[in-house]
């Protein structure tokens, strides 16, 4: 394990290379939009070559996906190390776009075909992942298959060379952007319900795929109906056993817990402090405090419990001594980041009174009606990646050793 | 559990084994039914002396281990665990933190080396209101020749009636406050016990016009300082305490929702009380980050030391509260009976929130600290 000074000096290197190798034109760009596929057609031809660039250059160097092996498309890096390289891209004001260009790659296919995969299909798939050119998305959730996720009903029929999907999947992120879906799919209907289940790899164009964007409360269409009819998986894109699906999908869901769950505080964008807020449109008593005193008072809960959670994730990943492993934690984790960020959200609404109630139009400012809508497209924080219940289910069944809560499929 | 060094690890283990073998719970609850003084076993404050403990923040060259806060703050959480009654806190940490901030060499040549022996007892003699509030200090110490006469009244003194020495706040003629060491045996102080749920030993304290001289004052910080200062600190070591008390609250529970059977199942098994459980261990999990970063920042001289104490006290405050009434909610009738110990851990849970201020009194001044 490198030491301090090692540290030190692979930082240094890091924010020599952001400051000579981030382009100009990038600056001040919202690269988190762009890299979501959201606002990238509005994006100009300058900015689009710039962050096309801006994407080679750390493909090059392997960060889109820093600790993946050398051999795969990532850095080979340690966690300390990869955790540099983010600070120091965000303290240079830049930002890693890769991650958010390949929807679900780096975050949980990729992790979960380092685990599962077989030489053959890592090397196929991941360095697509790794360079931010190939977007994954996942067809897991079903219109009866929520919470209860191993109800569903997808069939992939055994062609001999191939597997023939039929079914209807749902809040299926990025479908109609993406070129390659995970999908959990029945091969075996006579098998108890998380017994028959298998994980399939599959390109999203092809005829036997439709997806239909679904527009949230928000106004945005980040997820989409996806139907697959006669849809053709190879069998080389298996992932994990046949009828063992299940245990791929568990894996990966831990994986998207432990991406949901708010990291170390490393975010894109900090707006305006809730308190330097407050006092613009709340006001200030005569000693110096908020006027509203209940305000004031909620407000610090949201702070200390916005703090209690970066030090919780802090403390786990020195407990696993700089090595963090997917862990029964990240439910905590996944809570509580969604308790603060909702609460935070609800706080920002309600200090700025009438001005947090815009739509759309000029008697709001551009970031009042930003905050609306990302109000509003927080409360999926609770229902997505297993629901705040589910994550509470999981707690007192895998961490505290209680007895099964739900019913037994 | 913050990452320990083996040195902090094996004090670690050692207290712990210690507290669950020779001072149980069982051992408070058979010294509260015997109606003793003091509040404390003297033969366990005397195995503590022996084995080190009061030397923890003590230097070296005083007959301390100087092992600093965070090694003093997992002792606390062990002992909090099984209600573990002594002047340990109040005198070597409290006491001593005191003596270090505020001493000048002779003073610490003097006193340190008698907190680490156990032949004085120290403690902190704050509060004059119901209410902890830091400001409402109207004690006084006017100078009076080479010396000090000190006026007024204090309540709620932590082990008061087993202390030695008091190191009383009162207000200087500059209007700020400063700390004076005052022995209990002095002309004009008298006290006498407060009878508390926690069983524990609180006095109020009478200081009328009593004498002491220049070296009385802990004079090397400035204005109010020093006395800011402990009282952060203070808060940091009770956060460790609490954590400790609310833990074994928590196993209390825990073990209880796995064996207890009703409706033909263990109760762990119902869904409202799995999530309650789920919250709760949440809950206790934020509280150990807090209240072990209100110690650390205290051993690394952090900058926003006292906004992490206040963090430490309101968040470790909010996680006990709760424990402590599910603790007893969910242990039903069992929970309510004096031969249970459930009630001997609210009880202790409630004097501890109150003890150097509560959640809100702490959300407040971390409000303040954060400029809002």
């Amino acid at each position: 394990m490198e030491n301090a000074n090692q540290l030190d000096g692979f930082r240094s290197d890091v924010r020599v290379w952001v400051q000579d190798n981030f382009p100009a034109s990038l600056a001040g760009v919202d690269l988190a939009g762009l890299a979501g596929g959201e606002s990238g057609a509005k994006a100009s031809d300058e900015v689009k070559a710039g962050m096309e660039t801006w994407r080679q250059r750390l493909a090059e160097k392997g960060w889109g996906a820093p600790t993946w092996p050398v051999e795969f498309g990532g850095g080979g890096l340690s966690d300390p190390e990869a955790d540099i390289i983010g600070e120091e891209i965000f303290q240079a004001g830049a930002y890693n776009p890769i991650p958010h260009m390949t929807g679900m790659g780096i975050t949980m296919v990729g992790p979960t075909l380092l685990e599962y995969g077989t030489d053959e299909q890592k090397e196929r798939h991941l360095k697509g992942i790794a360079s931010g050119e190939v977007r994954w998305c996942l067809g897991l959730s079903e219109p009866n298959a929520g919470s209860d996720l191993a109800s569903l009903s997808t069939k992939a029929e055994d062609k001999g060379d191939y597997f023939a999907l039929n079914g209807q999947k749902v809040w299926t992120s990025g479908a109609h952007i993406s070129q390659w879906c995970g999908a959990l799919v029945r091969t075996d209907t006579d098998a108890g319900k998380r017994d028959g289940i298998s994980f399939v790899m599959l390109p999203m164009q092809q005829d036997g795929v439709e997806t239909r964007p679904i527009r949230l409360i928000s106004g945005v269409s980040p997820f989409c109906e996806t139907y697959f009819t006669e849809a053709r998986a190879e069998k080389g894109d298996l992932l994990g056993n046949l009828n063992d699906g299940w245990s791929v999908v568990k894996r990966l869901l831990q994986h998207e817990r432990q991406s949901q769950t708010g990291g170390r505080g490393v975010s894109m964008v900090d707006a305006e402090p809730l308190h330097i807020k407050a006092q613009r449109f709340v006001g200030v008593d005569n000693t110096g405090a908020l006027a509203d005193r209940d305000l004031r008072q909620r407000l610090v809960r949201n702070y200390m419990d916005a703090t209690a959670h970066r030090l919780t994730a802090q403390r786990i990943t020195d407990e696993a001594a700089g090595r963090v492993e997917v862990s029964a934690a990240a439910s905590i984790l996944k809570n509580s980041n969604t308790r603060v960020a909702q609460g935070k959200a609800e706080l920002a609404l309600e200090i700025m009174g009438s001005q947090g109630i815009g739509w759309s139009g000029d008697d709001f400012a551009e970031d009042e009606l930003g905050i609306v809508r990302e109000w509003l497209s927080g409360k999926a924080m609770s229902i997505y990646g297993g629901s705040y219940e589910v994550q509470n289910n999981i707690i007192s069944k895998n961490v505290l050793g209680l007895p099964e809560t739900t019913q037994k499929g | 559990m913050a990452a320990l060094t083996e040195e902090q690890s094996i004090l670690k283990d050692q207290a712990s084994s210690w507290v669950e073998t020779q001072l149980p719970v069982q051992k408070f609850r058979e010294f509260r039914n015997s109606n003793s003084d003091g509040g404390f076993d003297p033969q366990a404050w005397t195995a503590m002396v022996d084995m080190g403990w009061t030397g923890i923040l003590v230097p070296e060259n005083y007959g301390g281990s100087d092992l600093g806060y965070l090694t003093f703050g997992v002792i606390l959480e062990q002992l909090g665990r099984q209600l573990c009654a002594s002047p340990l806190f109040a005198s070597a940490y409290v006491g001593a933190t005191a003596l270090n901030l505020g001493g000048s060499e002779a003073q610490k040549q003097h006193w340190l080396p008698k907190i680490v022996d156990g032949s004085e007892v120290l403690t902190l003699a704050v509060d004059e209101h119901s209410r902890h509030q830091r400001d409402r200090v109207d004690s006084t110490a006017q100078p009076s020749g080479d010396g000090f006469v000190i006026n007024g009244a204090k309540t709620f003194v932590l082990e008061g009636m087993s202390a030695t020495t008091l190191v009383v706040a009162a207000r200087t003629d500059e209007g700020t406050v400063g700390l004076f060491l005052v022995p209990v045996d002095a002309q004009g102080l008298s006290r006498r016990a407060m009878q508390t749920v926690d069983s524990r030993d609180y006095a109020r304290v009478t200081l009328s016009d009593v004498a002491v001289s220049a070296d009385a004052h802990l004079g090397a910080m400035a204005g109010s300082e020093l006395y800011e200062a402990v009282l952060n600190r203070a808060a940091s070591g009770i956060a460790m305490e609490m954590l400790g008390v609310g833990c074994y609250s928590f196993e209390m529970t825990l073990d209880y929702l796995k064996t207890r059977k009703q409706f033909g199942k263990v109760i762990g098994s119902f869904q409202a009380l799995g999530h309650r459980a789920a919250e709760l261990y949440s809950a206790q999990e934020m509280a150990r980050s807090c209240a072990e970063a209100g110690v650390i920042a205290i051993d690394q001289g952090a900058d926003d030391e006292a906004a992490m104490s206040a963090l430490s006290k309101a968040k470790t405050g909010e996680f006990l509260f709760d424990m402590s009434n599910q603790l007893i909610q969910i242990h039903g009738g069992i929970g309510m009976t004096d031969e249970f110990d459930a009630g001997l851990y609210l009880k202790r849970a409630r004097v501890l929130e109150t003890t150097f201020g509560n959640q809100a009194y702490h959300r407040d001044r971390y409000a303040t600290l954060l400029g809002f």
